[in-house]
């Protein structure tokens, strides 16, 4: 019986040691670019206490359904291009609390990961919450036999989250998993009325983790309110605002990651 | 008898405040680091932070304890101090590097946290402050589980002010409810940005959905008050010394401030009438 991870060609995963640096962002950004190079792109969101990606996409109000094979995932526009599945489908409520011990969370991780069918995917990313517990060991151990690709680790400059994010470089090594990079997100702040540059949670700490890892640096994204819009709106930030700053990062990001896989067949 | 024991060491402690967050990267740690210091007025109070982010552990790193260690005498293990009416324990302060991942699965994590309220002994307190890691899971099931114990006053809810957040803050008001811990107000944090060469307000987290404050009336929750971005707030954390002493001038100090007396007057009245009931 074929899996239904068999026609996925590349796996990879989003982490960080740290919350709310930006890894839901990152992967949805990274998949809207990955879309507009012309590949399907899916998103496992295993954030089963705080699952962000839905809304990011504007399909938070949408159901899952069954098929033979498993899951059907969602789709965010008729192009179909772009699939998610997350726990943030199969609460009744928008605001139910999943209260669950680890368990149950491993319990559910394991079944989002055999039984969507996602049929044949360029990429499926893997957005996941903060830390090195039960989500991330259940997570590595189930896509073990699919051979990810490996991890993206999104830092913000400043020394507190790159102190998490050192310990999810452990987390990578000690479970197997190839770092691809670091990206340092919320990088700095430019004022939209008088264009003045602040670091409003410091500078280079992502890009001096890299090097002190040996690790390649992905890039520095800005802050930008349009981008932050654009995810409050659920709207493709890479489509409609190809000027604003976030956009020559996160479109590199995406370059360096196909360059990669290049690479990699090559 | 294990409940006992907890029952035992708690019964030191006046006042316990949760500072909880559905989302990551609110700025619990960078709340729960400052709560302690935020007090002016007459009294000194006798205060113990207890950091249950067991794989990502801030607290050290923020009070400028990095690199300290825990030491075990025979009354139990001995709290880091930052001052002596502060005393400080984390997982961060029995790791020996780091680069040291703590790769647990819940029920690893529920013992460690066990054992931090069992065996340390943190004397006579007037606020216990637990700071949590994001999410509705062992951490916070076990922490009010155990703590049933002693007699929680209420939890804290960080926010930013932006829909991503709203929603998983929601979600941790639920689980408030469920678990019968009483909310006593949001912060919301990161709200708004001053530029420090035009001062123009640019909203970098925009409340979309109206921010904090409608959802506080939506819930019929208390909403604490709202903190701006200050850039010195960040550069005072990496250096583990206190953002209201580096800044006092800060509109984020102010706000800050009075956040912590409004926690505090909630506290004391809470005190005041379990006393009259009794």
């Amino acid at each position: 019986e074929r899996s239904n991870l068999a026609g996925v060609r590349h796996i990879l995963l989003v982490l960080s040691g740290k919350g709310g640096v930006g890894k839901s962002t990152i992967s949805t950004q990274l998949a809207l670019s990955l879309r507009h190079s012309g590949k399907k792109v899916g998103i496992l969101d295993v954030d089963l206490c705080g699952p962000s990606i839905p809304r990011m996409f504007s399909v938070q109000d949408n159901d899952v359904h069954q098929c033979d094979s498993g899951w059907v995932p969602v789709f965010v526009d008729q192009d179909k291009s772009i699939s998610l599945m997350s726990i943030g489908f199969l609460l009744e409520k928008p605001d139910d609390a999943v209260v669950w011990r680890g368990p149950k969370k491993n319990a559910l991780i394991k079944q989002f990961v055999a039984d969507v069918a996602w049929g044949d995917l360029d990429f499926l990313i893997v957005d996941t919450p903060p830390g090195t517990s039960d989500e991330h060991i259940s997570t590595v151990e189930a896509l073990r036999p699919y051979k990810p690709l490996g991890a993206i680790l999104v830092t913000t400059p400043q020394a507190v989250s790159v102190g998490d994010v050192r310990r999810e470089l452990t987390f990578c090594k000690k479970t197997g998993l190839r770092v691809l990079g670091i990206v340092e997100n919320m990088s700095g702040f430019v004022c939209p009325h008088c264009s003045e540059c602040t670091n409003i949670f410091s500078k280079g700490g992502g890009e001096e983790l890299a090097k002190h890892a040996g690790v390649p640096f992905l890039g520095s994204v800005p802050l930008d309110p349009q981008l932050s819009q654009s995810l409050e709106e659920g709207r493709d930030f890479i489509q409609e605002f190809p000027k604003s700053s976030a956009f020559p990062a996160l479109t590199h990001i995406a370059q360096q990651i196909l360059d990669g896989t290049l690479q990699r067949s090559s | 008898a294990e409940a006992a024991a907890l029952r035992e060491r708690l019964r030191s402690v006046k006042h316990t405040v949760l500072v909880l967050s559905g989302k990551g990267g609110v700025g619990k740690s960078t709340f729960s680091g400052l709560f302690p210091v935020g007090w002016g007025g007459w009294f000194v109070f006798q205060v113990a932070l207890l950091d249950i982010d067991i794989c990502g552990p801030s607290i050290p790193k923020m009070m400028g304890l990095e690199g300290e260690q825990v030491h075990q005498s025979g009354s139990g293990w001995s709290p880091v101090y930052v001052e002596e009416n502060l005393g400080v324990m984390s997982v961060g302060f029995l790791l020996s590097s780091p680069d040291d991942a703590v790769i647990w699965r819940g029920p690893k994590k529920n013992g460690l946290i066990k054992q931090f309220l069992r065996d340390v002994d943190w004397g006579e307190i007037d606020y216990l402050i637990v700071d949590t890691p994001p999410g509705t899971s062992d951490e916070h099931l076990s922490i009010v589980q155990y703590l049933s114990a002693a007699h929680i006053d209420g939890a804290v809810i960080i926010t930013t002010p932006q829909e991503v957040s709203l929603q998983d803050v929601r979600k941790e008001i639920n689980f408030c409810h469920k678990v019968k811990l009483p909310v006593i107000g949001v912060v919301e944090n990161m709200s708004g940005f001053i530029c420090p060469k035009c001062k123009n307000e640019s909203q970098i987290f925009p409340p979309t959905t109206g921010g904090a404050e409608k959802m506080c009336q939506n819930l019929n929750v208390s909403l604490l008050g709202k903190v701006p971005l200050d850039p010195q707030i960040g550069k005072s954390c990496d250096k583990g010394q206190s953002f209201l002493s580096e800044a006092p001038e800060s509109p984020a100090t102010t706000s800050y401030r009075n956040i912590i007396q409004r926690i505090q007057e909630y506290c004391d009245q809470h005190h005041f009438q379990e006393e009259k009931i009794i």
